[in-house]
């Protein structure tokens, strides 16, 4: 894997990020059309996802949660807006309550991916825009936790060879 | 300063409003300069810029008899952090996939 860009518009909201997978098209559209595949990969190494409801068509909806290392669960929600298997996928993601229901139907992040193949391989862009700072604050801080548990571990064995 | 951060998503969210903040980021500007700049009344360029004043995205001061609007980058920088935090979460995502395709192979 190679990543090949990630390209930040801060006043527009969005991440654009380019990766490069030596696989098939077909193949690289598997990890986000087989629920079993998706969890695999879509949460946070610490906040790993579970795939509670798939309805991978356009409209269709998708209830998730992704558990944290203290056992707290953390219920998201996506509906699909558009797909042209295998090459383009667009959804809404957010978070929900309890229920699994969205919080606020208004507080997503809208999530555009493109395969395209390429010598020897697939191109993957995913584009994703926030629309409010909480989806983005929540996301981010999960997705740093694993380096922050690196840096204190690292503190911890430093403190102990002292 | 503390910046709120659903302040400056909220005044992020519309595309007049960015462009006003490009334009002021790049050089002061009066609210009768900007307002010329736009296909609407000075009276609705005035509102957008109060929204980024609100988000600390922006700050006026007074020159003369004209009011400057001044970009800050400030707010932006917190937006840039948490676009650091999610790109990290990307890098992490592809890393996963990676993995799946090589087990496959």
């Amino acid at each position: 894997m190679t990543v090949i860009s990630s390209t930040k518009d801060v006043s527009a909201l969005t991440l654009t990020f380019v990766a490069e997978f030596a696989a098939p098209v077909e193949q690289v559209w598997q990890v986000w059309a087989d629920p079993r595949k998706l969890e695999r990969w879509w949460g946070p190494p610490t906040w790993p996802a579970t795939v509670d409801r798939f309805e991978f068509k356009p409209g269709g909806a998708v209830r998730y949660h992704m558990t944290g290392p203290d056992g707290t669960k953390a219920r998201a929600w996506w509906v699909i807006t558009d797909i042209e298997e295998p090459h383009r996928l667009e959804f809404d993601d957010g978070f929900a309550d309890d229920q699994g229901e969205p919080v606020d139907p208004e507080d997503i992040t809208h999530g555009v991916v493109t395969l395209e193949a390429m010598d020897g391989g697939t191109r993957m862009t995913t584009v994703s825009t926030f629309r409010s700072a909480e989806q983005l604050e929540r996301m981010a801080a999960m997705g740093m936790e694993e380096g922050m548990r690196l840096a204190m571990g690292q503190i911890d064995d430093l403190l102990a060879e002292g | 300063m503390v910046v709120d951060p659903d302040a400056v998503f909220h005044a992020l969210a519309d595309a007049t409003r960015r462009d006003i903040l490009m334009r002021v980021i790049r050089s002061g500007q009066s609210v009768s300069e900007l307002a010329r700049a736009y296909p609407m009344s000075f009276a609705a360029v005035q509102k957008h810029v109060a929204v980024l004043e609100r988000a600390e995205l922006v700050s006026k001061t007074r020159r003369g008899r004209e009011q400057i609007v001044q970009g800050e980058v400030g707010a932006l920088r917190l937006v840039a952090r948490l676009l650091d935090g999610y790109e990290h979460l990307w890098r992490q995502r592809a890393a996963g996939i990676e993995r799946i395709l090589e087990e496959e192979q």
